[in-house]
């Protein structure tokens, strides 16, 4: 054991990212503990998925550290390991969940296969003890059985979304990203989605940092809220705290500009 | 910093100040409630008093950390520590409030979809009580509680008011919170209903827990307050 729960995760120090002359985002601290659900929202080109991006080492932020506490040597500076080892601890010790699920799926494999192919990555090489690894997750994200050997490109929004997350999920990670995981489904959809994903992230007590323009479902989802405005982050607490008493005044045009149903 | 609280107190405000900046309404400052200073000992039920527009419902949230104090602090004995709630960490706040500190709010706010009688067990089994024995815990409080069965397995969505407030109190008082923060929890409630909470709330305090309570009915007032604060005398203060 490296470190204990109550050390963080994740931390993000001075993070700031320029795409040339143009701001991405400033400034952004913050730390990620084990089993906790950070919300981002803003609205669009507030910095949000870019900020995503630099902190799930997709992007090299221009400036600021991304620092990840790994199983094995404890806290990692993500950008100064070498790129090898970063895409393992992509594979295997986090999770990314992308809005469309076309970024995150294999289109030309198998719904079973989608969700194989990441334990084969981390060496797994007994195709029974994978196939029952899939088939088990797959019945956890509540997937039709009699569609495991289909591709994905046959499947409806709601279903893709939920085999990305098989996907993600059964190498264990400690640390899931997620962009806009629910936008472009239908309500009712929506709804199961995040429910599941609420359930399946508590009971495995996997952190996430969850990136939306929809403060619905950061209210369900997440524990602590961070509102970007303009590449900066405007305000940062408690989820309910900051959406029942927003001090920011863009947090609160945010908040009662909700249209209510 | 560590704070102390003495043997029997569970809860104190220190110099609480609460207000409100409208930023899209021109600016304009509410304040609520300053300098106030309030403590609940274990086995007392403190009922806050004054007038509508006082500022109960805001001091019960800020206690919560729902609100957001300007200043002071919210010192909470949590297990064998004390935590002030106006200087945590959100984790630390989630943490309080899973294990120590009770909250029944005016409405019942739910995710969508989930049936009632999960919404009931589920504060158990996030504590590690074993599945079999929260739903056990959870039918016998909707029972007591006057929830037919037959609705167990429906999100409460469309149940009336009056049910939607019951479910409201069966996930928090499934639980024994050493501390307890009610908002109006008899509101909506009939008669029968209403002496059903009633005596949860007595037995509450006889086993020991501190609760802080606005209660809009005097004969439910009677029955389960110790102790009552005033807020009407800070708001002209602040």
């Amino acid at each position: 054991m490296t470190g204990s729960v109550r050390d963080p995760l994740l931390q993000v120090r001075d993070l700031t990212h320029h795409y040339g002359r143009h701001l991405g985002c400033r400034d952004v601290s913050f730390d990620l503990h084990p089993g906790e659900i950070l919300g981002i929202v803003g609205e669009s080109g507030s910095g949000k998925t870019t900020l995503l991006k630099c902190v799930s080492g997709q992007l090299q932020p221009t400036d600021g550290s991304v620092s990840y506490r790994t199983r094995d040597l404890g806290p990692v500076d993500v950008y100064g390991m070498s790129e090898a080892r970063r895409r393992l601890l992509m594979r295997t010790d986090w999770g990314i969940v992308y809005q469309n699920a076309r970024d995150g799926l294999r289109m030309k494999v198998s719904a079973g296969a989608n969700v194989g192919e990441r334990l084969m990555a981390i060496g797994d090489r007994h195709y029974g003890h994978i196939r029952s690894e899939a088939v088990d997750w797959l019945e956890r994200v509540e997937m039709d059985m009699g569609r495991i050997d289909d591709m994905p490109g046959t499947f409806s929004g709601g279903m893709q979304q939920r085999l990305q997350i098989a996907r993600n999920l059964v190498t264990k990670p400690r640390l899931v990203f997620m962009d806009e995981p629910t936008s472009g489904l239908d309500v009712s959809v929506q709804a199961r989605l995040l429910d599941l994903i609420r359930g399946l992230v508590g009971s495995l007590g996997i952190a996430c940092i969850v990136v939306t323009h929809d403060l619905g479902v950061v209210r369900l989802l997440s524990h602590r809220l961070m509102v970007m405005k303009g590449g900066q982050v405007v305000e940062h607490g408690l989820t309910d705290q900051v959406l029942d008493d927003p001090q920011h005044p863009y947090t609160q045009l945010l908040v009662s500009s909700i249209l209510p149903v | 910093m560590t704070s102390t609280l003495e043997a029997d107190v569970m809860l104190r405000a220190e110099r609480l100040a609460k207000s409100f900046v409208l930023h899209n309404q021109g600016g304009v400052t509410i304040n609520v409630f300053d300098g106030l200073d309030l403590e609940v000992r274990r086995g007392e039920c403190l009922i806050l008093a004054g007038p509508s527009g006082a500022g109960k419902s805001s001091l019960l949230r800020s206690l919560y950390a729902n609100y957001k104090p300007q200043s002071g602090s919210v010192l909470v004995r949590h297990e064998d520590r004390v935590v002030d709630l106006c200087a945590a960490e959100p984790y630390e706040v989630l943490e309080v409030r899973r294990r120590t500190l009770g909250y029944v709010s005016q409405f019942l706010r739910v995710i969508p979809r989930v049936p009632t009688i999960d919404l009931v067990t589920e504060p158990l089994t996030t504590r590690g009580v074993d599945p079999a024995e929260a739903r056990e815990r959870a039918g016998t409080l909707l029972t007591r509680l006057r929830i037919p069965e037959a609705l167990w397995r429906l999100p409460p969505a469309t149940f009336s008011g009056g049910e939607q407030q019951r479910v409201n109190i069966a996930m928090t008082f499934v639980q024994d919170y050493p501390i307890l923060l009610l908002d109006e929890p008899t509101a909506s409630l009939d008669v029968d209903n209403r002496r059903t909470v009633t005596d949860l709330i007595t037995e509450a305090h006889e086993a020991g827990a501190a609760i802080v309570g606005i209660f809009h009915d005097a004969e439910v007032r009677a029955a389960v307050g110790t102790r009552s604060y005033d807020l009407s005398a800070n708001r002209q203060a602040a």
